[in-house]
């Protein structure tokens, strides 16, 4: 019996797992029935009898993590999250959605409105309009504040039908910023008593929002001039103002600074094995996003190849009929997000997705200062 | 708020008013990650509340340590992301900036359907 060193046994820990776990580890794989290995492994300790440590390694973490940005307009941006745990990706999604602050509109006081559309409706569809402001230039509104220029941005709407013209239709253009605030005036019992003070309206504003330098040559309106308030009819008429407060989204979705947020796992098409000539045409006929390429090989020979593995959806029409998962498979990336948000325009999307990890990190800062 | 003994301090369930998956979740992520965590778990005692029960229990530290650990940990793998992120989206912008004329493959395709169209329709 020939002589082996003992650290060629197979089964010496090498401080790697072997292939099959480490597919296991890394992807999901999504067979014809059902999704495998969906779950991800965190236990520190959970591959240590394979000589592998599974603790967090700060360093490691370091030099794996990758940004790609693949697409970043006005208001949307795709980037990929490369390294990353699915915890975390899921925590920046849901601050995303529901914990960054925005302004939108939250009192309207309705001075009259004679058109179709009830006040309730009307306050309701007005909030859901995205304003273009920094929300970060504004404090809360708390219960027992006044409304004044750090926390309110007031907007007048006066538009009448004439009688004799034609229809009128009510766009959010018609929005128009007041800087000095409420121009409707406060029923007191004494307003005669001081004459010469400022009349008292519905805020209180110190100075003019116009005349703070973050405003003074971007006037605040609402992002799309053209969203349909309502409709009027002739000799119909709405007067109101309305009131946009700082607010969250898990408050109200009003206050949700993009239209949505989500990420997707890196979908992973492998070719098990050649697939030739005519299975290679059937092949690229099955998918529909057109995953698969037919490539020459020469002698008149073809073999599909796979060109675009980021447009798969995973719908396993590939692999459904019998005999074809021999082929091809089918698997997710587990630490690679394919990451997407379209902002409502309060924010520009790579804004967002930094305020996103900076309020995760403060609510980890907190948690550390209530525990000490 | 920590429910735990006085004198076995190496396991406690911490009571988080006003959060929810969104820390809890991550933060079970960097515990479990921890050698020094035996078991580590979160809930949500009422859908209603917005309270989440994280439950730490460790090898011999003391429990509410771990968990201060653990968020130090998140706070790091949080700071990494936000300069990693801010570093590729500047490198995207500079690129754009040095090459306006680039077009991408996508707008480059668009352009030469759209132009095939036009000498169809003549």
């Amino acid at each position: 019996m020939p002589k082996v060193p003992i650290w060629d046994l197979p089964d010496v820990p090498k401080g790697e797992l072997p292939p099959h776990i480490e597919l296991q580890r890394t992807r999901v794989l999504c067979n014809p029935d059902a999704p495998t290995h969906t779950e991800n492994i965190q236990y520190s300790g959970a591959y240590a009898s394979m000589g592998v440590d599974n603790s967090l390694r700060l360093d490691h973490f370091r030099e794996n993590f990758k940004v790609e940005v693949i697409r970043l307009t006005e208001d949307d941006m795709e980037f990929d999250l490369i390294g990353i745990d699915a915890s975390l990706a899921n925590a920046f999604r849901r601050i995303l959605i529901s914990e960054i602050p925005t302004m939108a509109i939250e009192k309207v006081l309705i001075a009259n409105n004679t058109s179709v559309v009830q006040d309730e409706v009307l306050s309701h569809r007005l909030g859901l309009i995205p304003i273009k402001v920094d929300p970060r230039l504004f404090d809360y509104m708390s219960e027992n504040d006044v409304p004044n220029e750090k926390n309110t941005i007031v907007f007048k709407l006066h538009i009448r039908c004439e009688r004799g013209g034609p229809r009128l239709t009510v766009k959010s253009d018609e929005l128009k910023w007041l800087p000095n605030g409420s121009e409707f005036l406060l029923a007191t019992e004494n307003s005669t008593s001081n004459s010469t003070s400022k009349p008292k309206t519905y805020t209180s504003f110190r100075c003019s929002q116009d005349s703070l330098q973050e405003f003074s040559n971007n006037p605040i309106a609402p992002k799309h001039p053209d969203i349909i308030i309502s409709k009027l009819g002739p000799g119909q008429e709405i007067e109101l103002e309305a009131h946009a407060v700082k607010g969250m989204g898990k408050t109200h979705a009003k206050w949700s600074p993009v239209a949505t947020a989500w990420y997707r796992m890196l979908p992973e098409v492998v070719l098990l094995q050649e697939v030739k000539d005519e299975k290679a045409v059937e092949l690229e006929k099955k998918c529909r996003v057109k995953v698969f390429d037919i490539e020459d090989v020469g002698n008149g020979k073809t073999r599909a190849t796979v060109a675009r593995p980021r447009a798969c959806t995973l719908c396993r029409e590939c692999i459904q009929e019998e005999g074809w998962d021999k082929y091809v498979a089918l698997r997710r990336v587990k630490d690679h997000f394919i990451f997407t948000i379209e902002s409502t325009g309060a924010l520009p999307p790579e804004v967002l997705f930094t305020e996103a990890v900076k309020i995760l990190e403060d609510k980890c800062e907190r948690l550390i200062t209530e525990l000490s | 708020m920590e429910h735990g003994s006085f004198q076995d301090q190496t396991a406690s369930t911490f009571s988080l008013a006003d959060e929810d998956h969104t820390l809890a979740n991550s933060v079970r992520f960097t515990l479990n990650q921890d050698p020094r965590v035996t078991f580590c778990g979160y809930s949500i005692p009422h859908p209603a509340d917005a309270r989440v029960n994280i439950r730490v229990q460790t090898t011999g530290d003391p429990a509410s340590e771990v968990l201060k650990d653990a968020c130090q940990d998140l706070m790091l793998v949080c700071q990494h992301v936000r300069s990693t992120f801010d570093q590729a989206v500047a490198d995207l912008k500079r690129r754009k900036l040095l090459q306006p004329w680039t077009l991408t493959i996508k707008e480059i395709t668009g352009l030469i359907i759209s132009l095939s169209r036009v000498s169809f329709e003549n």
